[in-house]
C-alpha cells in the first residue's frame, strides 16, 4: 500500500517549494535528478530567478561583478511552474494549501519550505526609512548599496561588526572609504568565533583604517531636513557624522507567514527532524511537510542533538539534497542531513573558514600558527572533545579538523602539529559573550534541548 | 611466499609499464609495512586524501626518527637549503607565498592565462618541426621540449642551455627515485648536480638582481612583498625546484595521455572533433596515470592510528597516489579510462598545503598539447605497446613513444 502510494506520488504527485533561492533550487534538481516527473512549483517573494548571495558582499560591492549576474548556475532542467515575486502568505495543512499575496491558492501533496531569512531592520521604522539607511541580503540591497557607495559618500557608519558587517567595512576601505563600525560586542565577530578570535578581528579593522567602536550600540539616527541620514548617536555620547549608514544586525527567520498554521515555526525557525520533516506545534512529526535551509532548525547527533540553524550556503545545498530525497523515498530508504557545519568570508584580504559549531566551544587553542602572524587555525573544545575549528589563511587543514569533530576526539589537542607555537600549547578561555545577551547575527543558533546545556538563544536586537 | 616484498616488486623496473595490478594487491592491505625501518605505504584514496590534510605529517627529512646518512647529509645539506616542497610551515608557506606572488593570483591572477597564445605557438611550431617524417618520438621530439621551452621563458632560463642543465637534472631525478636512494653514491651525484644547478642558476639570478625582466627569476630576486624577500640561497633553492618541476612531470603527463589516447581510439576521435574535451581527458589522466605515482617523502611528527595499525612518530610514509586513483571505494569501474565520469577527482596533483605549485600550467599545456596532436596526426599508431620507461619509479613515463601516422594536418 505505501510502496503504491510512494510510485504514484514520485509519479504524478505535486510538490511545492516555497523559497526561490539556493535551497529551494538545488532540492528542485534533486527531485528531478531521482526520478521524480510529478508537477513542482516554485514559490518565491523576489522577482528574480535564484541567484547566489556571498557575492553580494565582496565582489558586488567592489564593481567586480554585477549585482544582477550572481544568477545560481543549474544543474539540470527542472521543468517546474514559477511563481516568482509572490510571496507565500498562508499555510492551511488540513487541505494541503498554500496561500499567495496575490490571492491564489496552491495545493500540494509534499511541501518543502525553504524561504530563508532576511535582514533585520533597523528597529525604529522612522529611521529606518531615512534616505541613506540600507540592509543588505538581496540582490536589489546589494545594487542599492553599490551605487551609494561608488557615489562616493562622506562617511559610512556600520551596525554590526558580524560577518556580513566586516565585510562590508572590508569592501569600503578597499574602495578607499572612511568607514565607522559600531557593535555591541567586545570585538567583531565574537558571537560566531568568540573573543580570542574576534580580538584578531579588530586589529584587522585597525590595521586596515577602520575606526571601530566596540562595547556601544547605536540609539539614534538623526536626519537633515530632507529626510537624509546625516549623524548617528552612539551609546557612550559620541555622534558619528554619516551619510550612509549599514544596518547589519543579522537576520531574521522568514516564517510569519506560517503564523495560526499549526506548524512548530517561530522567530528561531522551523523546527524539524534529522530528515526534515517538520514538526507541527505539538512536537509531532508531519510527514508531508518538509524543510531546509535557513530557516530550517533540525537536531544533530554530532552537536548533542541540539536544534540548530545553520545559515550557511554549504547547509543549504546539503539539507537541500537531503530533503528532496526524503520527499519521495520511503521510510526506509530516508537519509538524516548530519552536515558538519562550514562557512568562509574574506575580508581584509584574510580568507576565513570555520567547521563544526564554534559557539558551543568553551575552551580554544590555537593548534598551527600564530594569532600574531594573523595565520593560524584555532581549535574549539567542549566538554572533552573536539567540536569546530577556525582558520585566517589555513583552510587547507580544515579537512581534517572535520574528521576530528566527526569523530569527537579529545580536547586538549594533545598530538604534535607542524608550526605548533608556544602560545598554542595550552588552551584558553574561547571567551564568548554571554549567551543570554544578544549579538549580531550568530552563524550558529543554538537551542539546548536539555537545561543543563549552554544556551544561545537568538534574541532579537533591542535599541 | 617466495615473492619478493611488494614494495621492492614496485620499485622493480620490470613491472614500470604497468604497476597497477600490484597496487591492487597493494590496496588489500592499506597500511603495508613490510619490513623494519621500511615505509608504511598507504594507498587507499580516502587515507590518502585525509593524511594530505593532516598537520601531524610532516614534509621534513628532519622529522625522521631514523634518516639515512645520506638525508641528513642530504642534497641539501651541501650547500643548498631544501626547497618548500621539503618544509613545514611556517618556512613552506613563506617561500610558497612569495613564489605564488610572481605565478598565480591575488597578484598575478593572468599570467598562466595570458600565455595560452604562446604555448599554442609553441606546439605548432614543434608539430610542423615533424616535417615530413611519418614516425616521431613523442617523447624527444615534442613531449619534452614543450614544456622545457615553456619553463625556461617563465623562469628565465635561455632555452639553449637545456643540453647544460639537463646533465645536472638527470641525476637529480634519479635521486628521487625510491630504488636508487639506497645507493649512496647516486646520492651523492644527486647532491653535486644539484649544487651546480644552483650555481648554473645564481649567475643568471645576480643577473637578473641588476637588470630585471619579465620573468620568475627576475620576480623571485626582486620579491620585497609582506613576507620580505627570500635569501639568494633560498631563491636558488626554489629555482631548481621550479625548473625541475615544470617539465619533469608535464613530459609524463602529456606522454602517459598520448599513450591512452592510442589505446582508447575513441577518445582521440572525439578530441580531434571537440578540443573543448581535452579539460575532462586531461583530468581522468591525473586520475587514470599519474605523473606522479607516489610521494614517499612524508613522516609523522606523532604516532598516527589508520585502520587499527598504529604508524609511529618518525615513520617514513609513502603515500601512493596512482594507487588511490584506482581505489573502488571511491570510483566506480577504477580501471576504466573515462573522461565522461560525472565527478573526475583525483589525487593526481596531490592535495592539502603541498599541492602541485604548477598545476594550472600543467593543465593548460597538457590540454592544448593533446588537444593539437590529436587534430593535427592524421590517424596516428603506436609502434610499440607497451613503449620503453624511464626508470623511475616515482615520476613514471615512457622514454620513448614512437608512433607512425599517415599525414600532418
Amino acid at each position: 500500500m505505501p510502496t503504491d502510494y510512494l510510485d504514484r506520488f514520485r509519479r504524478e504527485g505535486r510538490i511545492v517549494i516555497v523559497g526561490a533561492s539556493l535551497a529551494g533550487l538545488r532540492a528542485a534538481e534533486t527531485l528531478r535528478a531521482e526520478g521524480f516527473t510529478g508537477s513542482l512549483t516554485m514559490i518565491g517573494d523576489e522577482p528574480y530567478d535564484p541567484y547566489d548571495r556571498p557575492p553580494l558582499s565582496k565582489a558586488v560591492l567592489l564593481g567586480k561583478a554585477s549585482a544582477l549576474h550572481t544568477d545560481l548556475p543549474r544543474r539540470r532542467e527542472i521543468d517546474a511552474k514559477w511563481r516568482l515575486g509572490v510571496a507565500a502568505t498562508g499555510l492551511d495543512m488540513t487541505a494541503k494549501r498554500v496561500r499567495l499575496a496575490d490571492g491564489d491558492e496552491v495545493e500540494y501533496d509534499r511541501l518543502l519550505i525553504a524561504t530563508g531569512v532576511r535582514a533585520r531592520p533597523w528597529p525604529k521604522e522612522s529611521e529606518a526609512d531615512l534616505d541613506g539607511v540600507l540592509l543588505l541580503r538581496t540582490r536589489d540591497d546589494a545594487a542599492a548599496l553599490y551605487r551609494r557607495l561608488k557615489a562616493g559618500p562622506r562617511r559610512v557608519l556600520i551596525i554590526g561588526a558580524g560577518f556580513a558587517g566586516s565585510e562590508v567595512a572590508s569592501a569600503c576601505r578597499e574602495m578607499g572609504l572612511a568607514v565607522t563600525v559600531a557593535e555591541r560586542a567586545g570585538a567583531p565577530l565574537v558571537g560566531a568565533l568568540g573573543g580570542v578570535i574576534g580580538s584578531v578581528s579588530a586589529e584587522l579593522y585597525h590595521e586596515n583604517g577602520v575606526d571601530l567602536r566596540t562595547g556601544v550600540m547605536v540609539t539614534g539616527l538623526e536626519s537633515d531636513s530632507v529626510g537624509r541620514v546625516k549623524a548617528a548617536h552612539l551609546s557612550d555620547e559620541s555622534v558619528v557624522e554619516t551619510d550612509l549608514v549599514v544596518v547589519s544586525l543579522g537576520s531574521m527567520r522568514n516564517t510569519e507567514w506560517l503564523t495560526g498554521s499549526g506548524l512548530g515555526a517561530g522567530p528561531r525557525g522551523i523546527a524539524c527532524d534529522a530528515g526534515c520533516r517538520a514538526f507541527d506545534f505539538r512536537g509531532i512529526v508531519t510527514d508531508d511537510i518538509f524543510v531546509a535551509g535557513d530557516v530550517a532548525r533540525s537536531p544533530h547527533a554530532l552537536f548533542g542533538y541540539q536544534f540548530l540553524s545553520l545559515e550557511h550556503w554549504g547547509n543549504a545545498v546539503a539539507q537541500a539534497e537531503v530533503a528532496a530525497h526524503n520527499m519521495i523515498s520511503s521510510s526506509a530508504e530516508r537519509r538524516p542531513h548530519l552536515w558538519v557545519p562550514a562557512f568562509w568570508s574574506s575580508q581584509f584580504g584574510v580568507n576565513i573558514k570555520s567547521v563544526g559549531v564554534p559557539p558551543m566551544g568553551e575552551q580554544i587553542m590555537i593548534t598551527q600558527g600564530s594569532l600574531a602572524e594573523r595565520r593560524f587555525v584555532g581549535v574549539y573544545g567542549y566538554q572533552g572533545r573536539i567540536i569546530a575549528a577556525v582558520s585566517f589563511d589555513n583552510t587547507r587543514w580544515l579537512e581534517f579538523y572535520e574528521r576530528q569533530i566527526e569523530r569527537g576526539a579529545p580536547f586538549p589537542v594533545e598530538f604534535a602539529t607542524v608550526d605548533r607555537r608556544p602560545e598554542g600549547r595550552q588552551p584558553v578561555d574561547a571567551a564568548f559573550p554571554d549567551p543570554s545577551l544578544p549579538t549580531h547575527g550568530p552563524t550558529v543558533t543554538l537551542s539546548g534541548y536539555s537545561p543543563s546545556d549552554r544556551q544561545l538563544v537568538f534574541t532579537p536586537a533591542r535599541h | 611466499m617466495s615473492q619478493a616484498p611488494l614494495l621492492r616488486q614496485i620499485t622493480d623496473y620490470a613491472n614500470r609499464a604497468d604497476p597497477y595490478p600490484l597496487y591492487e594487491e597493494l590496496r588489500k592491505t592499506p597500511v603495508l609495512h613490510e619490513e623494519e625501518g621500511g615505509p608504511y605505504v598507504i594507498s587507499s584514496y580516502w587515507d590518502i586524501e585525509s593524511l594530505l590534510h593532516d598537520p601531524r605529517i610532516s614534509s621534513d627529512f628532519t622529522n625522521l626518527a631514523v634518516a639515512s646518512e645520506d638525508e641528513l647529509s642530504g642534497p641539501e645539506a651541501t650547500g643548498l637549503p631544501p626547497s618548500f616542497i621539503r618544509l613545514d610551515p611556517p618556512e613552506h608557506d613563506r617561500l610558497r607565498r612569495i613564489a605564488n606572488s610572481s605565478f598565480g593570483p591575488p597578484h598575478r591572477p593572468t599570467r598562466i592565462d595570458s600565455m595560452r597564445g604562446e604555448l599554442a605557438q609553441i606546439v605548432t611550431d614543434l608539430i610542423d618541426g615533424f616535417g615530413d617524417a611519418r614516425k616521431i618520438d613523442v617523447v624527444d621530439q615534442f613531449a619534452y621540449p614543450f614544456p622545457v621551452t615553456v619553463i625556461c621563458r617563465l623562469l628565465g632560463v635561455p632555452r639553449e642551455d637545456e643540453p647544460r642543465f639537463r646533465s645536472w637534472v638527470d641525476p637529480i631525478v634519479a635521486g628521487l627515485d625510491p630504488d636508487t636512494r639506497t645507493s649512496a653514491e647516486s646520492m651523492k651525484t644527486a647532491q653535486e648536480a644539484r649544487l651546480q644547478l644552483g650555481m648554473y642558476l645564481n649567475g643568471l639570478v645576480e643577473q637578473r638582481a641588476r637588470e630585471p625582466r619579465e620573468d620568475m627569476l627576475s620576480d623571485l630576486v626582486n620579491s620585497h612583498g609582506p613576507d620580505g624577500a627570500m635569501t639568494t640561497m633560498e631563491v636558488l633553492s626554489t629555482a631548481v625546484l621550479l625548473l625541475i618541476a615544470g617539465h619533469e612531470t608535464t613530459v609524463n603527463l602529456i606522454t602517459n595521455g598520448m599513450l591512452t589516447l592510442l589505446r582508447h581510439p575513441e577518445y582521440l576521435r572525439r578530441l580531434r572533433d571537440d578540443p573543448g574535451l581535452s579539460v575532462k581527458i586531461v583530468e581522468e589522466l591525473l586520475r587514470y596515470e599519474p605523473p606522479v605515482q607516489l610521494v614517499p617523502q612524508r613522516t609523522c611528527i606523532a604516532d598516527i592510528e589508520l585502520r587499527g595499525v598504529t604508524i609511529p612518530k618518525g615513520s617514513r610514509i609513502w603515500l601512493v597516489l596512482a594507487a588511490g586513483n584506482r581505489d573502488p571505494e571511491r570510483f566506480h569501474e577504477p580501471d576504466r579510462f573515462d573522461p565522461d565520469r560525472e565527478d573526475i577527482q583525483h589525487l593526481g596533483f596531490g592535495s592539502g598545503i603541498h599541492s602541485c605549485f604548477g598545476a594550472p600550467l600543467a593543465r593548460l599545456e597538457a590540454q592544448i598539447a593533446l588537444a593539437e596532436l590529436a587534430r593535427r596526426l592524421d590517424n596516428p599508431r603506436l609502434v610499440e605497446d607497451p613503449p620503453p620507461y624511464r626508470p623511475n619509479a616515482v615520476l613514471r613515463g615512457p622514454r620513448h613513444l614512437e608512433i607512425t601516422f599517415d599525414a600532418l594536418r
